[in-house]
């Protein structure tokens, strides 16, 4: 299969942007992350990964493919399945029919990633693209280039059990009525994103990042624990996939986009904005990380307030938002 | 973020890996670049890597003084923890807390010995020894 691998900052809005422009529809990644409304912010001390908190800076997986069903007019197949074998099966069946498949796996058990980067986090998407000899051809969106990945590796990250377990998840199109972005799926789609961060529920949008500053202002600063979760929240921010910081680049590409297709020039000023805003947050993680480090006091009081702020600057800013697109 | 302000400064958690980033450049334009890393994830990475290390380490001595079973210190170094290996071998947490202990891992049949095998993917042979 002839197929053109692009790296993204984030693996499902890279994955479903690759796989959209191996169909013709031309679609950057800040196109599919903000068409799908998948900016977010979500802290959820009830599901935990190590014994801490999951802290979400997007929808939860599978919200960007979902999300761009309606605006491109898509019909996807969703499959998972009970048995390994099963699953391999109808991937193989599939490639052999020469679909371009996207999978939902684990990143532990995939041997190409690095070692230091290899935690049990089971929300990571790639592509498949073909297979030679027991090697599977894997489009993985972070990395530069295409991957493989032997038959029983793939198999095991597919069908890891935990928190978020993929069931084998596999996807792909059956139709893409629509080839290019309309307007009124872009407002449509702003409008969603204000909604969900301006949302009245103490842990999502700006709320729940007071809740999680809450939070963290009762940490002990003695207890090695609280470094622990310092270090997570930076972590879920920066690194699983991208997190806070770059999920705010991402979508302020997408606003630019947005300024050229609605002709409001008004979003390339709020472009700019959310940049500010992204870089707030990449100033509390510097922040946070030096704590962990220990070339800074632990002090989780001083970091429970750069969250309000951010809170704050994210609560304007969405209103105003919400005002440009009214 | 302007362009010239991404960073660069090798993360050694990346692996020589370079990461795609959104950043702002002359024009004020949103585009993408790549980066070789940034210190302040290279420390969080490194602290997560750090704390499973630490409690392999921990659980090795232990099972040297005969205070854990092997199978604690393995779940550690599959990065896992009791509720994990509980999800991943269908055992309560209580269950596995159990067979953590010397004793009642000793004594554990070849089939439960098979699931904890298939979750961590290792050898059972592997499972009942320290590296």
């Amino acid at each position: 299969m002839k197929f053109e691998h692009q790296q993204a900052a984030h693996c499902e809005s890279g994955v479903i942007s690759n796989l959209m422009r191996h169909h013709g529809v031309p679609m950057t990644e800040s196109m599919a992350l903000g068409l799908s409304s998948a900016l977010s912010f979500a802290y959820l001390p009830f599901i935990k990964l190590s014994g801490l908190p999951l802290i979400s800076y997007r929808m939860p997986p599978k919200a960007i493919i979902k999300g761009l069903l309606a605006p491109m007019a898509a019909r996807f197949r969703f499959e998972t399945f009970r048995s390994p074998e099963a699953g391999a099966q109808r991937l193989d069946a599939l490639l052999a029919d020469g679909q371009l498949v996207g999978l939902q796996t684990s990143v532990y058990w995939l041997p190409y990633f690095p070692p230091n980067m290899r935690f049990h986090f089971n929300a990571h998407n790639l592509l498949v693209y073909g297979k030679e000899g027991d090697d599977y051809l894997i489009s993985d969106p972070v990395f530069e280039e295409p991957v493989r990945c032997a038959s029983a590796d793939l198999s095991r990250a597919r069908f890891a059990k935990g928190v978020l377990a993929p069931k084998g998840l596999m996807y792909y199109p059956q139709a893409i009525e629509r080839k290019a972005v309309d307007a009124a799926s872009v407002t449509k789609a702003i409008r969603k994103t204000v909604r969900n961060m301006l949302a009245p529920i103490p842990i999502v949008g700006v709320r729940g990042m007071r809740t999680l500053a809450s939070r963290m202002q009762k940490l002990p600063s003695g207890d090695p624990r609280s470094v622990d979760f310092i270090g997570h929240v930076v972590r879920m921010q920066e690194e699983i996939g991208t997190g806070g910081a770059g999920f705010r680049f991402i979508y302020a590409g997408f606003l630019q986009e947005a300024a050229v297709l609605l002709d409001k020039p008004q979003l390339q000023q709020m472009s700019e904005r959310l940049i500010a805003i992204g870089d707030g947050w990449r100033a509390f993680a510097l922040k946070a990380a030096r704590m962990v480090k220990g070339r800074e006091p632990v002090d989780p009081a001083a970091l429970a307030d750069r969250l309000r702020e951010q809170a704050q600057q994210e609560e304007t800013f969405f209103r105003d938002l919400k005002a440009a697109v009214a | 973020m302007d362009l010239d302000a991404v960073p660069q400064e090798g993360n050694a958690t990346l692996d020589g890996h370079a990461k795609l980033m959104y950043a702002r450049d002359a024009q004020g334009r949103v585009v993408t670049t790549r980066s070789r890393g940034w210190e302040a994830e290279e420390i969080v990475t490194s602290h997560a890597v750090d704390v499973l290390v630490e409690q392999a380490q921990a659980a090795r001595e232990r099972v040297a003084q005969g205070l854990a079973s092997p199978l604690e210190y393995w779940m550690y170094e599959r990065r896992m923890d009791v509720a994990l290996l509980s999800q991943t071998s269908g055992f309560w947490q209580w269950r596995v807390r159990r067979h953590l202990k010397p004793k009642h891992f000793a004594a554990l049949p070849e089939k439960h010995l098979a699931r904890y095998s298939e979750a961590l993917g290792l050898p059972i042979s592997t499972l009942q020894g320290l590296p």
